[in-house]
């Protein structure tokens, strides 16, 4: 009996791939990474552009009130206007002055309330406080009298009145408004009413319509300014982790992890579609050159000279910026960004398939196959690539990790992937905001890890891979 | 020797004119009405020069009035008298702005090397005695993490944990806000903890290939004939791996020495901006985001002769370390 069981190389491969626990690591690490992308985005309640919004408590200020400092005339009847000139030029200064040789007398009636007379006759009235009622001038006379004195009532033609606040309280309830106050803004008649009295009462703040005003006294200034507490619909930017956000939102109010998720998808994509590109025109041109030689080799491999001495970082930066300045559309920029990096990166693999197919050209089993007299396609492509595809896997690896991260740092830049579209780079773009670099870690830190993470198992993987297809390998 | 070195320079020039050639296509094609933006902007400066006379004067400087081939001429003819003309953004000549900030490029470059051969060396030597260890297994687990790790990333974890949480060094720039009060050896001592954090960056991010390298080139030495047969001969161990085998792992390393040896004038493009450190790449990457043509392109063809010359003097250095390389292989 044979205990020995015979394995293919392949098998052998896989055995000793799953023996190197690093490569192992790496292989879970890709699995969750992608579970997390693709899955994990498609369970998330969220899209990636989703906006959230929180109700903020806001002290709106809906009016002012301002100390009147300016005198105010009431008159029965039209007065001159060089006359009231004439008039408050002397007003508390001088008890009489002529004006058009005609002598005038001008009385202290109250406290800042002046009359003035020509001979006996009340031609006008100065005051500061400011008064409002539909009553006659002689009404308007015996209010001001009485409030600028400090009386609380008044006698008016038989019928008594009182002061309430700013209110002028009649029989039949306000008949007018007396104040030192003027309050401005879109409020209604009622609401300025309420505010007067709140202030000549020394209230700081008071109710109107059920709604709850606050009075903040601006003494600089001379005035008070009525806020109203009120819902406002902001952004929820940078609020902490949650229940509904399990790593919070960001600067823009969307939900950190589903924009991670989505982010995921583009880095890893963008990954895989990129070595495709370039590991197919490597394939291609690197395959010519070996194969065929001569002069078609030399040709192209001055070509990949020319594409090894041409800066790679900072033309993708030049092109980033000149696409700002074109204002492209972010999902055509995507595309454009796959394709330029595919296609600066062909050149490396293209001299690696080149070497392998020339060093395997030479071998016996290649003699061997053209001594058979089997056909060229079946040649290149049954023998001669098979032994090439597992450099190329290797290789095709670790330039995955690489591009992944080529893409983060153009992102992070701001000259990759744009929004609204996430990528795990311009995630972290953020941390330019120093606040966000010192306060919200949530937002930028498990971006940078994720990178980390699958960059990291992308290098374990192809490192394993390596020392697996390498049969010299003694586990 | 000389032939082969005048013949791969020969190559080497034709290669860096499709280059050149390259990068001149590549602004020439940016949107077409750049140099009228350019010009207008630059006329509205206070004191400047009318617009039509900066839209001639670009035009001229660039031989953007003529048809792509003949410009591209006249802009070579500029190049090689060491003329390239006026940067846009930094408004001095383009020469004149390089020569002020490729110092400290420098001296990041240099002192983050030497770091690295240093760490590299050691390390690598380490992992590979040790292989199969849990000490190899570190050490390789730490160069593969070392590569993973994005610059931006590395760097906001520093300045978020020496900068922020423990006030060591400041966030960004090459100079505290009191240089200018400083002593001279005051001064040195200022930029010199400005450049710890990015030279630590620079170290972490490209330390682990070298490492990797170092260390394959050690296993295979180590696995050589000749090392068995020092063993056998009953060499002390330290004595085989520090002078038989580590002679013989100098090989790949000068080589890696020599090609690197260009690169110390690159400078480091991400780093140093990240950090805002005013060496040649962030003022290269400030004049490519604001468009400045004459810079950026000055700047690519700059990183172009520098690759060539590493390659030119990788090949040299391995011809001339290594007696078994026979010159002109791959070109002869």
């Amino acid at each position: 009996m044979d205990k020995q069981k015979a394995l293919s190389p392949g098998r052998l491969t896989a055995r000793r791939f799953f023996r190197n626990r690093l490569a192992v690591t790496g292989l879970g690490l890709l699995a969750f990474m992608f579970l997390f992308s693709f899955v994990g985005g498609a369970l998330s309640p969220y899209s990636q552009s989703q906006v959230f919004y929180r109700e903020e408590l806001r002290q709106k200020e809906v009016a002012s009130a301002q100390q009147n400092l300016q005198y105010r005339f009431y008159a029965p009847q039209t007065v001159s206007p060089v006359l009231q000139a004439q008039f408050s030029r002397f007003l508390g200064k001088e008890e009489n002055f002529t004006y058009q040789n005609t002598l005038y007398r001008i009385a202290t009636l109250g406290k800042e309330l002046y009359g003035l007379y020509q001979g006996d006759s009340l031609l006008c009235l100065a005051a500061l406080d400011i008064i409002t009622t539909d009553k006659n001038f002689l009404f308007v006379q015996a209010a001001l009298t009485a409030y600028t004195n400090h009386r609380q009532d008044f006698l008016f033609q038989t019928e008594a009145y009182r002061f309430d606040g700013g209110d002028i309280l009649g029989r039949e309830g306000a008949v007018g408004h007396i104040s030192r106050w003027l309050v401005s803004g879109a409020m209604p008649r009622d609401f300025q009413a309420a505010a007067l009295s709140a202030i000549e009462a020394g209230q700081t703040e008071f109710t109107w319509d059920s709604r709850s005003f606050d009075l903040q006294p601006d003494t600089a200034q001379n005035l008070y300014s009525l806020q109203e507490e009120t819902k406002t619909r902001v952004w929820d930017s940078y609020a902490a982790p949650s229940r509904t956000h399990l790593l919070g939102t960001d600067k823009n109010g969307m939900d950190v992890l589903t924009r991670l998720q989505y982010g995921g998808r583009v880095s890893l994509v963008i990954g895989f579609l990129v070595v495709l590109l370039s590991g197919l025109l490597g394939m291609l041109f690197g395959g010519i050159s070996g194969y065929f030689g001569g002069f078609l080799d030399n040709l192209i491999m001055r070509l990949v000279d020319i594409f090894y001495c041409i800066p790679t970082t900072p033309l993708l930066i030049i092109l980033g910026a000149a696409l700002d300045g074109m204002r492209v559309d972010p999902k055509i920029r995507m595309v454009f960004l796959m394709l330029t990096l595919g296609f600066l990166g062909w050149p490396g693999i293209a001299r690696l398939v080149r070497g392998q197919i020339l060093s395997l050209r030479e071998q016996e089993f290649m003699t061997a196959t053209e001594a058979c007299g089997i056909r060229v396609s079946r040649r290149i492509f049954r023998h001669l690539l098979p032994n090439v595809i597992p450099q190329l896997i290797v290789t095709c690896t670790m330039q995955l990790g690489s591009t992944i991260l080529t893409e983060a740092t153009l992102s992070f830049l701001g000259l990759g992937v744009k929004f609204p579209f996430a990528s795990w780079g311009n995630i972290m773009n953020d941390v330019a905001n120093v606040h966000v670099l010192t306060s919200y870690l949530f937002v930028w830190l498990p971006a940078g890890v994720c990178l980390v993470l699958s960059v990291l198992g992308f290098n374990f993987v192809g490192d394993g891979l390596r020392d697996a297809f390498d049969p010299r390998m003694k586990r | 020797m000389a032939k082969y070195i005048c013949k791969r320079l020969g190559i080497s020039a034709g290669i860096l004119l499709v280059v050149v050639f390259l990068i001149y296509l590549l602004m020439r094609l940016l949107p077409g009405s750049y140099v009228e933006n350019m010009a207008i902007q630059l006329s509205q400066v206070p004191g400047a020069k009318p617009y039509e006379e900066w839209v001639a004067q670009l035009n001229a400087q660039y031989g953007l009035d003529k048809g792509i081939v003949e410009g591209f001429f006249v802009q070579l003819m500029n190049m090689l008298r060491g003329n390239f003309g006026d940067s846009w953004k930094y408004a001095m000549p383009v020469t004149e702005k390089f020569s002020q900030v490729i110092g400290v490029s420098f001296v990041m470059g240099a002192v983050a090397l030497a770091l690295e051969l240093v760490i590299a060396t050691f390390l690598g030597i380490y992992a590979a005695t040790r292989q199969y260890s849990p000490q190899d297994y570190l050490v390789t687990t730490g160069a593969l993490l070392g590569i993973s790790l994005p610059t931006f990333f590395f760097a906001t974890l520093l300045k978020l944990v020496f900068s922020v949480k423990l006030g060591w060094f400041d966030l960004s720039g090459l100079v505290g806000r009191n240089f200018q009060s400083l002593s001279p050896w005051g001064q040195f001592w200022d930029m010199a903890s400005h450049l710890v954090l990015p030279v630590l960056t620079l170290v972490v991010v490209s330390v682990g290939s070298l490492m990797r390298y170092v260390r394959t080139n050690m296993l295979e030495v180590l696995s050589a004939d000749y090392i068995r047969t020092a063993r056998a001969k009953g060499m002390p161990s330290s004595r085989v791996v520090f002078f038989h085998g580590f002679r013989n792992t100098l090989i790949p390393l000068v080589t890696i020495l020599g090609s690197s040896l260009p690169g110390l004038f690159a400078g480091s493009l991400i780093t140093e901006t990240l950090f805002a450190i005013p060496g040649i790449g962030y003022t290269a990457y400030q004049a490519m985001i604001a468009g400045d043509i004459p810079f950026s392109m000055f700047y690519l063809t700059f990183l172009a002769v520098l690759t060539l010359l590493g390659n030119l003097l990788s090949d040299i250095a391995y011809s001339f370390v290594d007696p078994r390389v026979r010159l002109g292989g791959q070109y002869g």
